[in-house]
């Protein structure tokens, strides 16, 4: 079965890897190109565990083809920070105890960005929209958008 | 299991590529699902044609491309009566992903907005079959061997508040349908002419409720009207179980929801 | 959301000076999460890993005439498929590390299947779409057998066997007893007193811990002719062990490699896909992967298992509960894994935390063709105290009375007796209750507002009951309760294979037969003798092969069924 070289740009530096026929992405990222931080939860749609952006916007990497990202833009969890610098909502999350197990926080963190990105001033109404497609199965929510609030709540002061 | 995908500069070229082994694939929302636990099909065929991305006002209503996202109909400024059905269907990223089209094909419980484009009298084209498109009901009901689609002709109600819509999930905002409910209720005079109203989760497609149509034309929409439209809710109707819930369940609450919109329809 | 202190409770029994404890601070494991470096089981990269699937029953239960694995072994990609016999030992019971069971669960079927899911082959392969191509063209010949669902059915005469270990389709405690007792006072003595009789019927359906990372192994052959294992276990040691007697390996040719769990909640503690992870890695030299998807998860793991209580309770007019009775059943699935010892906790449990002086409880293991079910939080706990405080409220409504001032009421006080003889030691019902009512804004009765743990308790209330009626209902003999534990680490043996057991003609009056020689630390019940009952307690029943011949099993931990007298 022949693979399909794939060239797409992954949290800014250009990278390149075969994908099989049928391959998710999120096994792509994951044991084709090596980024761990996307989790798998469910292969369904379901827990967004697996969300990536795409040109900027959410997706759920377990449904999307592996090969259609070539020549797109695609951010993970592991591209929040710079190098020791986290971003803001990293040190929020920390803060405000917004993950026990962790095994969702990439997930969230990509939503919760890709929200901030678009509205820097979020109702918590939009919040919890902008999450409502990662499951988390610790923390209850109310820590998680305590904390995205925080975030946008700081930005606003500054 | 998956041994090619291919990708098409046309619609057309994409449909003569099908076969009884290939699946086609748009926003990949339900068929990567059938694909990541073992799909037997063993060729994914799509099309980067761009026709498919397309919304355009034509005539009564609005043309969208069958390639069309939810979350561009969430957003775009000739389709508000569709967004908050479209807002219904999956969490940001299925709406970032699934399109229109696909929700025609989507199988129970899914398929909101088919509800939606039903209960509007949207006509669909087929690529396989030339003509005027079609009504949206004949390709839910063959859509086994209907083949591809190409884009979704959708009249514009003549007022705001004539149509609503109501998903019923276990879970907010993000939930798969219990059921959902439709209901395009155009006024003349204050009467109700060409009533429909279209159920989701209640049966194999989205499906029109036809015993409440025939008690709410002519009417006005007021208490006694809605009270006999209620008790013929679920008249004609065989809604299914499964992990979501029972047809004794559904069969009990689709009454009570379609009450709880139709009194939402009379407050404005 | 700020959390509230009321330090005005046990202010003098409490340092307020610590450096930790009341203060916030931040979980260590938080920058791993909020960077994606937390390094769960499948955040290691293999060259060359393959992946396993298994073939898994369709059916509740029915017996496997052949399974033909030949088309799936050409299959492109496949590198192996194993079946039961490729598992160097086939029979465990996951407590046998702590010397309590009797192997009853295979980990790849061979005769038999009971429980819907329950694997019948592994596929292992390059990729795993290829695996599950694979698993689709295993062929299974079944013989599909009548299956029962629910506890009570399953314990009728002439019920499906469900495992055939347990004949009866209920565990056997201390090798004596189809069931779990605790018998404390005389409730029937007590219900002929009481003003009123208020029972009531309680279940709880099987509940899927459903966390996001679904359980699953990688094993690699590792440096030292050892395998490595990364595994989502939440109970490493515990893994460790069973991958051991499964295959039949020294525990220092095992390296295992975790603690980084995706959410447990009691689901991933029964150690299943090691074993089948090291296998392979073991028969294929390289590094395999096994790991469940999310169907998977919900069907074939693991739950918490369904209970069903009937309580009755003898109450008097005044709203004191001078009895209470439970009967429970636990549905331990289609083999035992820890809902044996999840009973045993239950009892301990009983009858909440209120101060009773009769106690009765019979608690049932229950075998059905449900997927076996194991621990989620408060394992053996939760599920009773449902029914315990559903039953409270039905009580409070019976006399008429506020349900917070029942409780406390009844509530036990520091120095009471317990229904398991020990006395109640820092209690906190009364104060827990008392706030309760001031944030919900319900009124208390004065006697309710003025009660405290600390008064009240002891003296009277700390006295064993004169007398404690007692039974041998549900008696049994025949079986074999010999030890796991090698002494000295002797030579392994043959399995003891247990024969059908029987019941006494005459359940609930028969006395057990004379014994040759009674086990000094075992069959403790956890209702220790009475110090002034008026029969004394029938010695333990000593079958004929106790104590010389041990089972296979790991060196073991600790003894679930001699607890620590205190």
């Amino acid at each position: 079965m022949a693979k399909t070289p794939v060239v797409f740009v992954l949290n800014g530096s250009e990278r390149a890897s075969f994908a099989e026929p049928g391959q998710n992405l999120l096994e792509f990222l994951r044991r084709g190109v090596g980024d761990l931080s996307p989790k798998y939860g469910c292969g369904q749609g379901t827990c967004g565990a697996c969300t990536v952006t795409i040109d900027g916007e959410t997706h759920l990497s377990c449904l999307t083809l592996a090969e259609s990202v070539a020549g797109k833009r695609v951010g993970t969890a592991a591209g929040l920070a710079t190098g020791n610098q986290l971003h803001p909502l990293q040190e929020a999350f920390m803060e405000g105890f917004a993950a026990q197990c962790g095994y969702c926080t990439p997930g969230m963190l990509v939503s919760a960005k890709a929200l901030l990105d678009r509205n820097p001033t979020p109702t918590r109404e939009e919040v919890v929209e902008a999450i409502s497609g990662n499951i988390c199965r610790c923390t209850g929510y109310e820590p998680i958008i305590e904390a995205i609030l925080a975030v946008a709540k700081g930005r606003a002061r500054a | 299991m998956i041994q090619s995908v291919e990708t098409h500069a046309t619609l057309a070229e994409a449909q003569r590529a099908m076969g009884s082994d290939a699946i086609f694939m748009a926003g990949g929302t339900l068929v990567m699902r059938d694909v990541n636990a073992g799909a037997t099909a063993t060729r994914i065929v799509r099309s980067s044609d761009p026709e498919l991305g397309d919304i355009r006002l034509s005539g009564d209503g609005v043309t969208i491309g069958a390639g069309v996202t939810m979350a561009a109909i969430a957003t775009h400024r000739d389709l508000s009566f569709l967004a908050p059905v479209a807002r219904a269907v999956g969490g940001p990223q299925i709406r970032n992903m699934a399109t229109v089209g696909g929700n025609l094909f989507a199988p129970h419980p899914y398929g909101d907005l088919a509800v939606a484009l039903l209960a509007l009298g949207a006509r669909v084209a087929v690529v396989s079959q030339s003509g005027a498109p079609r009504p949206i009901m004949d390709i839910l009901r063959e859509r086994g061997r209907v083949g591809l689609v190409a884009s979704v002709h959708v009249p514009r109600p003549q007022s705001p508040a004539d149509f609503t819509f109501l998903k019923v999930s276990r879970i907010k905002p993000k939930g798969v349908s219990v059921l959902s409910i439709a209901a395009h209720l155009p006024r003349q005079g204050g009467r109700i002419r060409g009533a429909r109203v279209a159920f989701g989760a209640m049966g194999a497609t989205p499906l029109q409720a036809t015993a409440v149509e025939r008690v709410l034309d002519g009417q006005n929409l007021d208490a006694s009207t809605i009270a006999r439209a209620v008790q013929v809710a679920v008249e004609g109707l065989d809604p299914p179980t499964d992990a979501l819930a029972s047809a004794w369940y559904r069969r009990e609450v689709a009454g009570v929801h379609l009450k709880r919109l139709l009194e939402r329809m009379v407050r404005g | 959301m700020t959390m509230g202190f009321r330090k005005e409770f046990f202010a003098d029994e409490r340092d307020d000076n610590l450096n930790e404890i009341g203060k916030p601070t931040r979980r260590q494991d938080i920058l791993g999460h909020v960077t994606g470096r937390s390094p769960y089981f499948d955040d290691h990269l293999f060259d060359g890993l393959l992946h396993i699937r298994c073939v898994r029953s369709p059916h509740h239960h029915a017996r496997i005439r052949r399974v033909d694995t030949t088309e799936a072994q050409s299959m492109p990609g496949v590198v192996r498929v194993l079946v039961g016999r490729d598992v160097p030992r086939n029979l465990n019971t996951l407590l046998s590390l702590l010397d309590f069971g009797i192997d009853d669960e295979p980990l790849l079927a061979e005769t038999k299947v009971a429980y819907k899911g329950e694997p019948v082959a592994a596929v292992i392969a390059e990729t795993e779409a290829q695996a599950r191509a694979a698993v689709a063209k295993v062929r299974v010949d079944w013989d599909v057998r009548p299956h029962v669902l629910d506890v009570e059915e399953a314990i009728k005469p002439g019920a499906p066997v469900v495992c055939e270990v347990y004949p009866g389709n209920k565990f056997i405690y201390h090798g004596k007893y189809d069931h779990q007792k605790l018998r404390y006072g005389d409730v029937e003595a007590a219900f002929a007193r009481a003003d009123h009789i208020v029972e009531g019927r309680y279940q709880m359906s099987p509940i899927e811990q459903a966390p996001i990372e679904t359980c699953g192994a990688i094993a690699a052959p590792e440096t030292n002719d050892r395998y490595v294992c990364y595994t989502s276990t939440q109970a490493l040691f515990f893994s460790l062990g069973t991958a051991a007697k499964l295959l039949t390996m020294p525990s220092n040719r095992l390296h295992f490699v975790g603690g980084t769990v995706g959410g447990g909640f009691g689901g991933k503690v029964d150690s299943l896909h090691e074993p089948l992870a090291i296998l392979g890695a073991m028969l294929t030299g390289r590094p395999c992967k096994f790991a469940w998807d999310r169907e998977e998860e919900m069907q074939v793991g693991a739950p918490r298992g369904a209970e069903r209580w009937y309580i009755k309770d003898g109450v008097m007019r005044d709203g004191r509960i001078v009895a209470r009775k439970f009967t429970g059943y636990f549905d331990s699935g289609a083999y035992t894994r820890l809902s044996s010892y999840a009973i045993i906790k239950g009892v301990g449990h009983l009858p909440g935390p209120y101060t009773i002086p009769n106690v009765y409880a019979d608690v049932y293991c229950v075998y059905t063709n449900r997927t076996p079910a194991t621990a989620m939080r408060g394992f053996g706990i939760t599920g009773v105290d449902f029914a315990i405080e559903a039953h409270m409220d039905k009580v409070a409504d019976v006399v008429g009375m506020n349900p917070i001032d029942l409780r406390i009421l009844n509530a036990y006080r520091d120095g009471d007796m317990k229904a398991h003889r020990r006395e109640a030691k820092n209690c906190a019902l009364i104060e827990c209750c008392q706030v309760v009512a001031e944030k919900a804004g319900v009124a208390l009765q004065a006697t309710s507002r003025g009660a405290s743990s600390l008064r009240d308790g002891g003296g009277e209330r700390a006295r064993l009951p004169a007398h404690t009626a007692l039974d041998q209902k549900g008696m049994v003999t025949g079986i074999d309760t010999g030890g796991y534990a090698r002494k000295g680490g002797g030579a392994s043996r043959q399995p003891v294979s247990m024969p059908g057991y029987s019941m006494p003609a005459a359940a609930s009056a028969a006395r057990p037969p004379a014994q040759a020689s009674p086990r000094p630390a075992a069959a403790a019940t956890s209702a220790a003798p009475s110090q002034s009952s008026t029969t004394p307690p029938p010695p333990p029943a000593a079958p004929a092969n106790a104590g010389d011949r041990p089972r296979q099993g790991a060196m073991r931990f600790s003894s679930i069924s001699g607890l620590r007298r205190r």
